[in-house]
C-alpha cells in the first residue's frame, strides 16, 4: 500500500441509528494510530429520521473531509435501502458491510411507494464479497441490543490496517466502566464475522 | 509553550471555535441557536466556565450583548448562522463605526448547499458592506487559531471582525493542537468616550472617513498576514482559494500553485498581483458568490472562476476535477438500478406539532408558517404550510393577508409559530397584529424548547444555557398585555378540542391567539407522554388511512385484501411498538374505534 494512501470509510443509515457515534470512535482510533484524520457529517434537519451519512478519511495528510463518488474503500451501511442510495460512493473494488435491517421511509409506511425488493441480491451481484450481518440478532446473542455499532466496528476493523488493540484502547476510554466488557466482546464478535 | 506537552485532539470546527474563545481570553459569548453554528455556544457552556455565556432571544441581541462586553474592554464573541446576521445587521453596520475596545468577533456560519437553511447567502458580502475584516478557516486547527487572530485584529484596528465558517468546516472534525488560556490585555472598565461611541450624525460623519482609512490599513496588513500564504507549485496554473474550497482544490489539483487566503476581506492586492504574475493561468475556486473573482478583476487582473465552478451549492473535489481536468479521478463501482423512495426528515413519533397540524388540517386553512421543526409540516402527507420566509415572518404575513383580503381571508388564514421563534422575532409582529387588527388567528406551537437545533433553552423554559434556573416567561400574560383578551390554551394531543377551539377563534372578527402547549416528544423533563404504545384492533380497522395521514413514523399501512364484518377492505394500519410513545393523535382521528390503549 502506498504510504500516501488515504483510507475512505463511508458510514450510512438513518438518523437515530448511532452512525455519528460509530464514526467518532473510528476517527479517534485513526488519530490514535498516528494518522491525519478528517470526518464529516450533516447535522440539523438530518437528525429527524432522515438519511444520514458520515465520512471518515485518514492517511498521511488529508485535505477534503468529504469522500467523493467512487472513492470509498468501505461502505458500512446500517440500513438496506440506504446502501443503494450511497452505492456509487464505493470504489470499484470497495467493500460493502451491511446491517440486515429495513427502516421504512414515509412514502412506504403511508402506502404510497414500495420498499425496493431483493436489495441484498443486487448488492452481491455487483460486490460479491459483501458482508451482510443481522446486527440485532448478534447483539441479542451477546446480551445487549445497544452494541450493534460496536459489532460493525469489529467487522470494519478487519478491512483497515489499524491493529485491534488501538480500537480496544479507544473503546475503554470512551465507555462507562460497566459497559467496557460487553462492548469488547461485541467488537471481537464482529472481527470474527468478517469474511 | 513553556514546557507543556502539545496535545492534539480530534475536534469539530465548532468545538475548535469554542476552544479558541477559551484559549484567547474571551470573557463573554452570546448566541441564538442556528445550524450549523449551534454547538459553538453549547461547547462554551459545557466546557469553559471562565466564559460568561448565555443564549440570547435572537442574534441582534446576541451581537449587542457581545458589543457591550467589548465596549467595556472584555474580549467577546457572538455566534450565529448566516441568516442570523441579517437579524443582527442593524447593530453590526454601526458597530463598524463605533469600533470596539476589547476584541469582538462575530462568528457567522454559512450553509452552502442549504443542508439546513432557507437561503445560500454569502457572508463575505457583509464584510465588504459593513467595512470590517473577515477571516475564514479551512479546518479545525485554523478555526481555533484564527479566533485568536480575529481578536488581535479587532483590538489592533478597533473594529468588529467577522469570522466566517461554513457547514463543512463547522461540522468536520480534524486534529487540533490545544493550549492554555491567556486573558485579554485591554483594561476593563466603563469607558466614557461619546465621540467614539455615540453615533449622532455629527460624530458619525467624523467616523466614516476613519472607517475608510481603517480598511486601507487592514488591506496593507493583509499583505503580510501570516494566514495569507503562497504555496509554490506548477507555473501553469495558480489557484486562489479560502476555507473548505481550498481543501477541495488542494486535493483536486495538488500540483497547482496556491494562494490560500485566511483573511478574505479586505484583499491583499499586491500579493494577489504578484501571485497572478507568477502563473500562466489564474483561477479562483470559491463557494457561492464570485466575491474574490470580481474584486480581483477590478484590480485589472485576468482571472477565471464562476464560469468553471458555478454559483449555486457547495463545491467538492469532484466538481473541481471536472471543471479543471475534465473528469473525476475516482473509478466508481457504479450504481444499482432501483427506484428509491426518498427519506426526508420527519416529525418524530409523538411530536405535538403533528397533533396541532392534524387539527388545523380539518379546517382547510391557509397557513403562514415559520422556522422550526414545524416547518416539516409542509411535507406530505400533512402538507400544511403555505409559506415559510424567515424567523418570525408568519404572523406579519397573516396580518397582511387578513387586512388586505378582508372577507376573502376571514376565517381561512392562520399563522403558526414555535415558542423559541416567537421569542426570537414573533413578539413584534404579534404587537403589530394587535395594534392594527385583522381577522386571523395565531397558533403558538409551544413545545417548551428550541427543538430543531437539538433542544436549547430559551426565555420560556425556565433554564439558562448552563441549566441554571431562571425566569420563565408567561406566554399567556405576555399575549394578554399585548391586547389579546382571551388567549386560548390547549393541549394539542386533544385533537378534537383544538379543532373546536380553532373553529371558535376563526369565527371571530378580530385577531386571536391560541397556545398549543405540549413539550417536545424528545424532552425527558416535563414529559406528559405516557410512553406506552397503542395497538390497532384489526377487527375494527377499515384501512381508511386517517391515522396514516397524520404522517407518524410509528404507523404503517399494510396492503392486504381482507374482509372485516362482511365488508371487503384493501389493507389495514399497524403500529410499530418500538416507536409509538402513546401520544393518541391517531386515536383522536380514528372513526372506527380501531386504536386501543394497552390494557
Amino acid at each position: 500500500m502506498s504510504p500516501d494512501k488515504i483510507y475512505n470509510v463511508l458510514i450510512v443509515g438513518v438518523g437515530g441509528q448511532g452512525i455519528i457515534l460509530a464514526s467518532d470512535v473510528l476517527g479517534r482510533v485513526a488519530a490514535r494510530h498516528g494518522y491525519d484524520v478528517k470526518k464529516n457529517e450533516i447535522h440539523g434537519m438530518a437528525q429527524r429520521g432522515g438519511s444520514v451519512s458520515s465520512h471518515v478519511r485518514f492517511g498521511k495528510k488529508v485535505n477534503s473531509p468529504i469522500i467523493k463518488a467512487g472513492e470509498a474503500d468501505v461502505l458500512l451501511s446500517f440500513e438496506q435501502m440506504e446502501t443503494l442510495r450511497y452505492f456509487p460512493f464505493l470504489a470499484k473494488n470497495g467493500q460493502v458491510i451491511l446491517n440486515d435491517q429495513k427502516i421504512l421511509p414515509p412514502a412506504v409506511f403511508t402506502g404510497q411507494q414500495e420498499y425496493p425488493a431483493g436489495i441484498i441480491e443486487k448488492i452481491k451481484e455487483k460486490a460479491p464479497k459483501s458482508v451482510v450481518v443481522n446486527g440485532s440478532e448478534v447483539a441479542r446473542e451477546i446480551g445487549n441490543p445497544k452494541v450493534i455499532n460496536v459489532i460493525f466496528l469489529g467487522i470494519l476493523s478487519q478491512y483497515l490496517d489499524i491493529p485491534a488493540n488501538v480500537y480496544e484502547d479507544v473503546l475503554k476510554e470512551s465507555l462507562k466502566p460497566k459497559l467496557v466488557d460487553i462492548n469488547l466482546k461485541a467488537f471481537h464478535k464482529g472481527r470474527s464475522l468478517a469474511s | 509553550m513553556k514546557g507543556e506537552l502539545a496535545v492534539k485532539e480530534l475536534l469539530s470546527g465548532n468545538e475548535a471555535i469554542a476552544r479558541g474563545a477559551y484559549e484567547y481570553g474571551v470573557r463573554l459569548a452570546s448566541a441564538y441557536p442556528g445550524t450549523p453554528s449551534t454547538e459553538i455556544l453549547e461547547y462554551i457552556g459545557e466546557r469553559y466556565p471562565e466564559i460568561k455565556a448565555g443564549w440570547a432571544p435572537n442574534e441582534k441581541v446576541a451581537v449587542e450583548v457581545a458589543a457591550g462586553a467589548a465596549y467595556g474592554g472584555a474580549r467577546a464573541l457572538a455566534a450565529m448562522k448566516h441568516v442570523g446576521l441579517n437579524v443582527a445587521a442593524d447593530p453590526f453596520m454601526t458597530l463598524s463605526y463605533t469600533g470596539v475596545n476589547g476584541g469582538l468577533v462575530l462568528v457567522v456560519c454559512d450553509d452552502p448547499e442549504m443542508h439546513s437553511s432557507q437561503n445560500e447567502q454569502d457572508t463575505r458580502n457583509y464584510a465588504k458592506f459593513g467595512k470590517v475584516p473577515c477571516l475564514e478557516p479551512s479546518d479545525s486547527q485554523e478555526a481555533k487559531d484564527l479566533i485568536g487572530e480575529a481578536l488581535n485584529i479587532s483590538e489592533k484596528f478597533d473594529t468588529p471582525v467577522i469570522f466566517r465558517s461554513t457547514t463543512r468546516v463547522s461540522h468536520s472534525m480534524s486534529l487540533v493542537e490545544t493550549g492554555s488560556r491567556t486573558e485579554g490585555t485591554v483594561e476593563l472598565g466603563l469607558k466614557k468616550d461619546p465621540v467614539k461611541f455615540v453615533m449622532l450624525p455629527a460624530m458619525a460623519r467624523r467616523k466614516h472617513p476613519w472607517v475608510e482609512q481603517r480598511m486601507k490599513d487592514l488591506a496593507e496588513y493583509a499583505e503580510t498576514f501570516s494566514y495569507n500564504i503562497v504555496m509554490e507549485g506548477s507555473k501553469s496554473i495558480g489557484i486562489i482559494a479560502s476555507g473548505i474550497a481550498y481543501q477541495y482544490a488542494k486535493e483536486a489539483i495538488p500540483e497547482a500553485s496556491f494562494l490560500k487566503l485566511g483573511m478574505v476581506w479586505p484583499l491583499p492586492e499586491k500579493l494577489i498581483k504578484k501571485f497572478a504574475a507568477s502563473v500562466d493561468r489564474l483561477v479562483v475556486i470559491e463557494e457561492l458568490d464570485p466575491f474574490f473573482e470580481e474584486a480581483i478583476r477590478l484590480m485589472g487582473v485576468k482571472v477565471e472562476g464562476k464560469a468553471l465552478t458555478g454559483m449555486c451549492g457547495e463545491l467538492s473535489v469532484e466538481k473541481i476535477e471536472v471543471a479543471l481536468k475534465g473528469k473525476s479521478s475516482a473509478e466508481s463501482i457504479g450504481s444499482i438500478d432501483a427506484e428509491l423512495p426518498m427519506r426526508p426528515p420527519n416529525m418524530c413519533p409523538g411530536c405535538p406539532h403533528r397533533a396541532s397540524f392534524t387539527a388545523l388540517k380539518k379546517h382547510k386553512l391557509y397557513v403562514a408558517g415559520d422556522i422550526g421543526c414545524y416547518t416539516l409540516g409542509a411535507l406530505p402527507p400533512l402538507g400544511m404550510l403555505d409559506n415559510c420566509l424567515c424567523m418570525g415572518a408568519g404572523i406579519g404575513i397573516a396580518s397582511g393577508l387578513a387586512r388586505s383580503l378582508g372577507d376573502l381571508a376571514k376565517g381561512k388564514a392562520v399563522a403558526v409559530i414555535g415558542d423559541s421563534t416567537f421569542f426570537h422575532s414573533g413578539m413584534t409582529p404579534l404587537l403589530e397584529l394587535s395594534y392594527n387588527g385583522g381577522a386571523t388567528t395565531v397558533v403558538i406551537l409551544d413545545n417548551r424548547t428550541t427543538a430543531m437545533t437539538g433542544a436549547q433553552h430559551h426565555p420560556g423554559t425556565g433554564f439558562t444555557l448552563r441549566e441554571d434556573p431562571t425566569i420563565c416567561v408567561d406566554l399567556e400574560k405576555l399575549c394578554e398585555s399585548f391586547g389579546f383578551n382571551s388567549v386560548r390554551l390547549v393541549n394539542p394531543y386533544n385533537v378534537k378540542e383544538l379543532d373546536k377551539v380553532l373553529a371558535e377563534e376563526l369565527n371571530t372578527d378580530g385577531p386571536s391567539v391560541i397556545i398549543a402547549r405540549a413539550p417536545c416528544a424528545l424532552l425527558k423533563t416535563g414529559r406528559i407522554l405516557p410512553d406506552k404504545p397503542l395497538y390497532i384492533n384489526t377487527d375494527n380497522c377499515t384501512g381508511c388511512k386517517s391515522c396514516i395521514n397524520t404522517g407518524c413514523p410509528a404507523l404503517e399501512y399494510v396492503k392486504e385484501d381482507r374482509v372485516v364484518k362482511g365488508k371487503k377492505f384493501k389493507g389495514y394500519s399497524k403500529i410499530n411498538q418500538s416507536l409509538c410513545v402513546g401520544c393518541r393523535t391517531c386515536f383522536e382521528v380514528c372513526k372506527f374505534n380501531a386504536i386501543e390503549e394497552a390494557s
